[in-house]
């Protein structure tokens, strides 16, 4: 008999604010959090609007003693630990996180016990600080960068001395996972999937087989990541999924999932953290359940050609499909038992194409009696951090048995049930969240109540 | 259902020693350094100038026309495709016409690609503003639309090398990329192995792949004082368990392994390698910057693979030796990793610790990073097959506080010994996170 897992606490820093509560609140209102960004100067970019955490700092989240850490945290780390902290809370667990400085007794469970899956990226370095080095290394003939004055041994005098010793701690993306098992005590199993849009499933999904096989009672589970900096904002760009924005369009009418004609995504950054947990063990300490993790699915489709831009792409995403059979499978349900999907839903003409095909392969032409819960329009495309906040979303759709308002500008084909709708209360036993990725990597899980 | 038993059928890596088994295999067992000076960049002022490059590497020469759908592949990506291509021949597997790809997944270990640099660097000093140290957002994304390449920043994510290999060899199969720092690899090889133990897949790549020789890899590592600075002697600096030993040498490469459940490699008459017997993960939580004094996660990480195995390391086996007969260290040639795994090793097998042979390659092949558990685990299934200990270089002043059997300087044919049955192979990540994986002969 394998162990059931469930879900006992949610945790999500997002563009509607910090916490769930905040996040659901603004999904039920169907709001967009989309707007113009602010933290960075957008002008020389495509994408103008963005899906920004606006007024925070884990500084403001952490305890007393671990605060001058926040300083070694790239901004995906920050938004990794805030979630992480409230999930956490939420589920009732005491970590060493909540007991004073130095006391290693008393918490919910032994820290062997506790493990951490927490999807990342490719951290960006923030441009300011290392440019503010790098310039003191430029050679005067030509103003090209100065490899040998970068370097400047012997005697280590080099400009790259105007670098923080800790530097490279800030951008390893095992470092989201390193910094909440430091502050949790978790010393369990500990991973760190670099999936892209994956990322944040496949973490859950390996959650839930750590537990399944005994090497763990809870996991923290999820992923974060910010692309509201200069690096990312390109890189995306360049790779043709961002839609050019102008910065004083109002956030809603981008991005479009499923119309055919949507531009693009639009950048976000969020932080989403669940307790992913034995039931039997939540059971046990009396905590109240969420949600099952009721299946797990993985699958690869190669892309056309490498690398994976955005593309034409008609052709129904086999493996997303496949990835969505095996979870169906695992949780022992057929296709007929889901009452709503969390899709990725990026609003990438090309993504959403092949994935509203593997939609039709799995669902056929019951799709058009299936709701789905969309993100992307409310608080932008995090990538890393996103399939983190579809499940959030997902486990608040259970437990309240409400589909969120959806927002939508566009025209999605008629099997597709993304157009604009008001929140309303449902019956929901099962659903399930799912997603494609840059790279051919997907993933699904079914959730029940 | 019954969990099934999970054996590798192929292998194939790509180091500074070589790009084939047999090469890097001799090389190993001569022994001798695949460091030099960085010749990828100008490195000649870092204070570390020196690492393991993989040299005169061509994708061609393992891939052949196949190569040409890879041809922007980040130089990780080629190594991948290059250690995988290996270790799919040995398989066998292209000559399996019952192969179901959807049963064939892949979880892999790769760092980040090769950042294009000089357009980076162009692109990041086009927008600073000296007046008031800061750097224009608008200058910036001007000069990165027309600098930066869009398949060179591709090519940079960390699943890109896991989508070449996929697409090189018809993966459908469930895929992972992880990236735990060092202990990548490991955790690829123990996780891959789960996904095989409960059936959700019939054939899994597993393995890593990474460079961090570049200038910011290098420069970060260098910040951190990781790095040794024996400039002066680069093919000793790597001197893993040595009193003097003041560092890591950078290396690179891949290291691929094709794990197979039993009954898929006997239903198609494979030989299997070796069998994965023991996987433990667990994380030090304690700082970002040091590992914890008694190596309390390094030791729960051989304790829990240990288990899993069905070893106890603290009591001999029938023949009287002790029951890991080597142990392939993480071993780094870092003050603080040596003296800590030492002590880790010694809580977990008691007194029979200084009989347990013990050795780190990457005082000959540097430390490969994400790439190291690949490496290393392909290392261990060729002491298994062959009786031979690749020895650690560069071990020539005893440290006080590294005080075991690490086969020094001279590798050891232990055929007339026992052999080799059992090895133990460790990874430990810089922020805490670490993986032991246990491989054993396969006995049908």
């Amino acid at each position: 008999m394998r162990r059931a897992t469930c879900i006992t606490g949610l945790g999500a820093v997002s563009a509607m604010g910090v916490g769930v509560p905040a996040l659901w609140e603004g999904l039920v209102a169907g709001r967009s959090a989309v707007g113009p960004l602010t933290s960075i100067d957008a002008s020389g970019f495509g994408a103008k609007l963005g899906g920004e955490v606006k007024d925070f700092s884990a500084k403001d989240h952490v305890p007393k003693h671990y605060r001058k850490a926040v300083k070694i945290m790239a901004r995906d780390i920050e938004l990794a630990v805030v979630a992480a902290k409230e999930a956490a809370e939420h589920a009732g667990l005491i970590t060493r996180a909540g007991l004073p400085e130095g006391q290693t007794t008393g918490t919910t469970y032994p820290a062997e016990r506790m493990g951490c899956h927490i999807g990342a990226a490719l951290i960006a370095a923030e441009t300011v600080e290392l440019t503010t080095a790098m310039a003191t290394a430029v050679k005067e003939s030509d103003g090209e960068f100065d490899l040998q004055a970068w370097g400047g041994a012997p005697g280590g005098k080099g400009a790259m001395n105007n670098l923080t010793p800790l530097w490279l701690l800030k951008y390893l993306p095992n470092m989201l996972a390193s910094h909440v098992t430091i502050l949790h005590g978790a010393e369990g199993p500990s991973n760190t999937i670099t999936c892209n849009e994956a990322s944040a499933l496949l973490s859950i999904g390996e959650s839930m087989r750590v537990i399944e096989r005994g090497a763990a009672d809870v996991c923290f589970s999820g992923g974060a990541e910010s692309n509201i900096n200069h690096m990312r904002l390109a890189r995306l760009q360049l790779a043709g999924r961002l839609a050019a924005t102008a910065g004083d369009d109002n956030g809603g009418d981008v991005p479009r999932p499923y119309d055919a004609a949507s531009p693009g995504t639009t950048p976000g950054e969020a932080g989403a953290v669940v307790m992913v947990e034995s039931l039997e063990c939540a059971q046990k300490r009396g905590q109240k359940v969420l949600a099952r993790i009721a299946g797990f699915g993985a699958a690869h489709s190669p892309p056309p050609q490498i690398p994976p831009f955005a593309q034409r792409r008609i052709e129904p995403d086999e493996g997303l499909a496949l990835s969505i059979l095996a979870a169906l499978r695992d949780a022992g349900i057929g296709a007929d038992a889901i009452d709503a999907i969390v899709p990725h839903a990026s609003g990438i003409a090309d993504v959403d194409t092949p994935e509203l095909g593997a939609l039709r392969q799995v669902f056929g032409t019951r799709l058009k009696e299936i709701p789905l819960i969309t993100l992307t329009p409310n608080v932008g495309h995090s990538l890393s951090g996103q399939a983190g906040l579809m499940v959030a979303a997902g486990v608040m759709a259970l437990t309240t048995q409400t589909l969120p308002g959806r927002l939508h500008a566009g025209s999605p084909p008629p099997d597709a049930r993304a157009e604009k709708s008001s929140s309303r209360s449902v019956n929901l036993r099962y659903i399930v969240v799912c997603t494609s990725s840059l790279g051919g990597q997907n993933a699904a899980i079914v959730l029940s109540n | 259902m019954a969990q099934q038993r999970v054996v590798i059928t192929g292998m194939g890596w790509v180091t500074s020693l070589g790009h084939d088994l047999e090469t890097v295999w001799s090389a190993l067992l001569k022994p001798s350094s695949g460091v030099g000076p960085i010749t990828r960049f100008d490195a000649s002022t870092f204070e570390t100038n020196f690492a393991a490059e993989v040299k005169n590497f061509s994708l061609e020469s393992i891939l052949g026309a196949k190569a040409k759908e890879h041809a922007g592949a980040g130089l990780h990506s080629q190594f991948a495709l290059g250690a995988a291509m290996q270790a799919w021949k040995q398989s066998g597997l292209a000559q399996f016409a019952g192969l179901d790809r959807r049963r064939m997944g892949i979880y892999f270990a790769s760092g980040e690609g090769p950042l294009d640099f000089g357009n980076f660097a162009r692109t990041n000093l086009a927008s600073w503003k000296p007046e008031t140290r800061t750097c224009d957002a608008v200058a910036w994304a001007t000069k990165a639309a027309t600098t930066l390449v869009a398949e060179r920043e591709v090519e940079q994510e960390p699943n890109l090398a896991l989508t070449h290999l996929a697409s090189a060899f018809g993966c459908r199969g469930p895929a992972f990329n992880c990236l735990t720092a060092c202990a990548a690899s490991n955790q690829a090889i123990g996780e891959a192995a789960d996904i095989l133990r409960r059936g959700d897949a019939d054939v899994m790549f597993a393995g890593g792949a990474h460079s961090m020789i570049h200038p910011l890899g290098l420069t970060g590592f260098i910040r951190l004082t990781a790095c040794s600075r024996r400039r002066e002697s680069p093919q000793t600096a790597a001197r893993p368990f040595d009193a003097t030993r003041d560092g890591f040498v950078m290396g690179e490469g891949s290291g691929v392994l094709i794990l197979e459940t039993l009954e898929h490699a006997m239903a198609r008459g494979a030989t299997p390698l070796a069998e994965i017997v023991g996987y433990g993960s667990s994380a030090d939580a304690y700082r970002v910057t040091d590992m914890h004094p008694d190596g309390r996660g390094a030791r729960a990480a051989m304790e829990l693979a240990l288990k899993q195995a069905g070893i106890d390391a603290r009591s001999p086996g029938k023949d009287g030796r002790p029951q890991v007969h080597y142990i392939s260290a993480h071993g780094t040639g870092t003050k603080e990793n040596d003296r800590i795994e030492t002590r880790a090793i010694k809580a977990v097998f008691g007194d029979l610790a200084p009989r347990v042979p013990i050795s780190s390659v990457k005082s000959m092949l540097g430390h490969c990073i994400a790439a190291a558990g690949g490496v290393e685990m392909i290392t261990c299934v060729l002491a298994i097959r062959t009786g031979v200990l690749p020895p650690t270089l560069n071990l020539h002043n005893p440290d006080p506080e590294c005080d075991l059997d690490y086969v020094p300087n001279v590798p050891r044919d232990v055929r007339n010994a026992g052999g080799v049955d059992v090895c133990l192979s460790n990874s430990f990540g810089f922020g805490g996170q670490n993986d032991t994986v246990v491989v054993r002969r396969f006995i049908a």
